[in-house]
């Protein structure tokens, strides 16, 4: 660790960020370094470090100080590292966190993964060497009293203006981005003011609020990505997009309900419908939504919650006590079934068989048998 | 005679109200309601202006990702909550955070009958990469994280237990109580647990540590090695990072697409 230097953690004119990657530790050898999680970066010239909570507090160290360097597996409750092997300290090197080590190697510890593709990249640029053909500019070393010496530093000032420039530029590029967002939250945030005392004049009933309103009310919030407490009680977080929503997927989902036996976990209707959509997905909140809306809009599906907190959609045509009297047939005719068994029976996931069986039991058809080899379900005789 | 309709008399009620609210100085909530339609037109250009400068900045750097959730979160706005929300259609934070929804229910499914429906977020955090290709968009662990809590939504009890410095991400129903948690994370170390580390550690009595264990054995979170040298042993395969060598199968691929 004593090869690092302070850097202030800006890119040199012809130097290229390769990749970057949060959640990584540095090793002086095989202690931890006297430093907190960081980002590491891998420019064409160096690699940097920068604490995570720290901006300030940026190190970096010249590909050309590496000698070797070789991944280390992860471990049981460690994270995958890299082992990288350096050169002895130079002569003229600028103040670091370390002054002396006893290690000459260092070790990047990917918390966060992202290891192989740090790896890869590394390997490229230990191979291409971008950095020979580029060489930024160097600190000038004191003591130039030739001729020659005093003309290469006036060519140096010239250089040193540009990179200063550009310094500045680069600043502010990343400073505006955080700028920007600042300013579009205080715009967001005076949104919300005024949508909250909308809500609190519908509530105290400060003027006529027409059905037309509301409804338009509510797709702002939903816009927005406002939560809106006082219209849920009395209408709901529907919106029209969550009315057409529900009307897609009473298309969308009949041929799936039906090929597995009228019942599909949310999980799974949120997996299926996102994956054919591809791109525009919906939320799981939108989701929840449109399908509260199965009912009231007449669709042949419904939103149900069993007690377990599952939730799921459900072919209305599919009544309880076909349900359970299937379940019941299935369990009598086998003497006893446990929810992977029955699973396994109609082709149904293990969540929601287990689900049928408790529900069965729940109406006093089912008993269970309920031991540390497992929960089976018997027909109840009581 | 001459009829007074229901709706005149309605209507000089509402002219009247009007009147004495405008008196106060308040403006009425229809009103309110026609001005904000203005008013977020004018905020969606701002959005757009934000999104043509810096929408690759948020896909690209999770840094900025954090620091926007948060802001979001400081002013009560979660841009999470609907795919039809601004943020959503014109940042692509909608569909990054959803697609890895997917990605973490299908990894969980595919994986529930080694480890019961635990995880540790390392492991899912590394699968989820794995799965998503060299070529994708890096995804960092509060991502993960973000991603997970929108999936409450849904029921299924996804949640997500503290253990050793990190978390356990939960994908069922399994009711695990304080108990629980901390047996868990007893067992962290090792990826297991015995009765005796149980009453060494946390000072409990035979009976309370068998019920926990039983129960994790019942949920399928536990397996019993009953033929440990010194007495019978409790693993937690949602501990075990060896399984992380372990590809998912062909079969496990078939549960994750429903």
């Amino acid at each position: 660790m004593d090869r690092f230097v302070w850097t202030n953690g800006l890119l040199e004119m012809d130097e290229t960020l390769v990749i970057q990657q949060r959640g990584v530790r540095l090793y002086d050898g095989e202690d931890k370094a006297k430093l907190d999680v960081g980002v590491v970066l891998l420019s064409t010239h160096r690699l940097l470090w920068r604490d995570q909570k720290n901006n300030e507090c940026c190190i970096c160290i010249p590909l050309s100080q590496v000698i070797f360097f070789e991944e280390q597996a992860a471990g049981i409750g460690k994270s995958a590292k890299i082992v990288i092997h350096l050169h002895p300290v130079p002569e003229n090197k600028e103040p670091g966190p370390y002054q002396q080590s006893k290690y000459s190697y260092i070790k990047l510890s990917f918390k966060e993964h992202g290891q192989i593709e740090f790896y890869r990249r590394l390997t490229e640029e230990m191979t291409q060497k971008r950095w020979e053909n580029t060489p930024v500019s160097q600190p000038i070393p004191t003591g130039v009293g030739t001729k020659a010496g005093r003309t290469r530093a006036v060519g140096i000032v010239g250089i040193e203006r540009k990179l200063e420039e550009k310094r500045k530029e680069t600043d502010k590029n990343i400073s505006e981005a955080f700028e920007d967002l600042s300013k579009l939250m205080e715009k967001a945030k005076e949104m919300v003011e005024v949508s909250k005392s909308i809500a609190n004049k519908i509530k105290d009933k400060q003027g006529d609020i027409t059905e037309d309103e509301t409804i338009r009310f509510k797709s702002y919030l939903l816009s927005m990505g406002i939560a809106n407490p006082v219209t849920r009680e009395t209408h709901g977080s529907g919106t029209q997009y969550h009315i057409q929503l529900a009307r897609q997927l009473g298309d969308i989902l009949q041929a799936p309900l039906e090929e597995r036996g009228g019942m599909m976990a949310l999980t799974e209707v949120y997996c299926l419908v996102n994956r054919a959509r591809g791109m525009e997905l919906l939320s799981p909140e939108d989701l929840v939504n449109a399908c509260k809306m199965f009912e009231s809009l007449k669709l042949p599906l419904r939103l149900r919650v069993f007690d377990s907190g599952v939730m799921v959609v459900q072919l209305q045509s599919h009544s309880e006590e076909e349900m359970i009297a299937s379940a019941l047939d299935n369990v009598s005719d086998k003497g006893s079934l446990t929810a992977e068994e029955f699973a396994k029976l109609l082709g149904l996931s293990v969540l929601l068989s287990k689900e049928r069986l408790l529900l069965a039991e729940k109406m006093g058809h089912l008993c269970r048998d309920d031991s540390v080899e497992g929960l089976r379900f018997y027909p109840n005789l009581f | 005679m001459h009829r007074r309709g229901v709706g005149a008399g309605a209507i000089a009620k509402k002219k009247l109200a009007e009147a004495k609210y405008k008196e106060r100085g308040t403006v009425l909530a229809e009103d309110q309601i026609a001005q904000m339609s203005k008013q977020l037109e004018t905020f969606k250009t701002h959005l757009e202006e934000f999104a043509s400068k810096h929408k690759q900045e948020i896909r690209k750097n999770s840094q900025f990702r954090v620091q926007f959730q948060e802001m979001c979160a400081t002013i009560g706005v979660d841009p999470l909550a609907s795919g039809k929300g601004f943020w959503s259609e014109m940042l692509g934070v909608g569909d990054f955070y959803y697609e890895l929804g997917v990605q973490i229910i299908e990894v969980c499914l595919a994986l529930k009958h080694r480890n019961g429906g635990l995880i540790k977020l390392d492991e899912l955090h590394y699968r989820v990469l794995k799965g998503r290709g060299k070529f994708a968009q890096d995804v960092s662990q509060d991502d993960l994280v973000r991603a997970i809590k929108k999936l409450k939504a849904m029921g299924n009890g996804f949640g997500m237990i503290p253990v050793g410095g990190s978390y356990l991400v939960q994908s069922v129903p399994a009711e695990l109580n304080m108990d629980h948690t901390v047996v868990l994370q007893l067992a962290e170390k090792k990826g297991y647990v015995t009765v005796s580390e149980i009453r060494d550690s946390l000072k409990w009595e035979r009976e309370r540590a068998c019920h926990v264990l039983d129960h994790l054995l019942k949920e399928g979170l536990a397996w019993l090695d009953s033929q440990a040298v010194e007495e019978p042993q409790y693993w937690l395969p949602a501990l075990f990072s060896e399984l992380l060598s372990r590809d998912i199968t062909p079969e496990e691929a078939n549960q994750m697409t429903p």
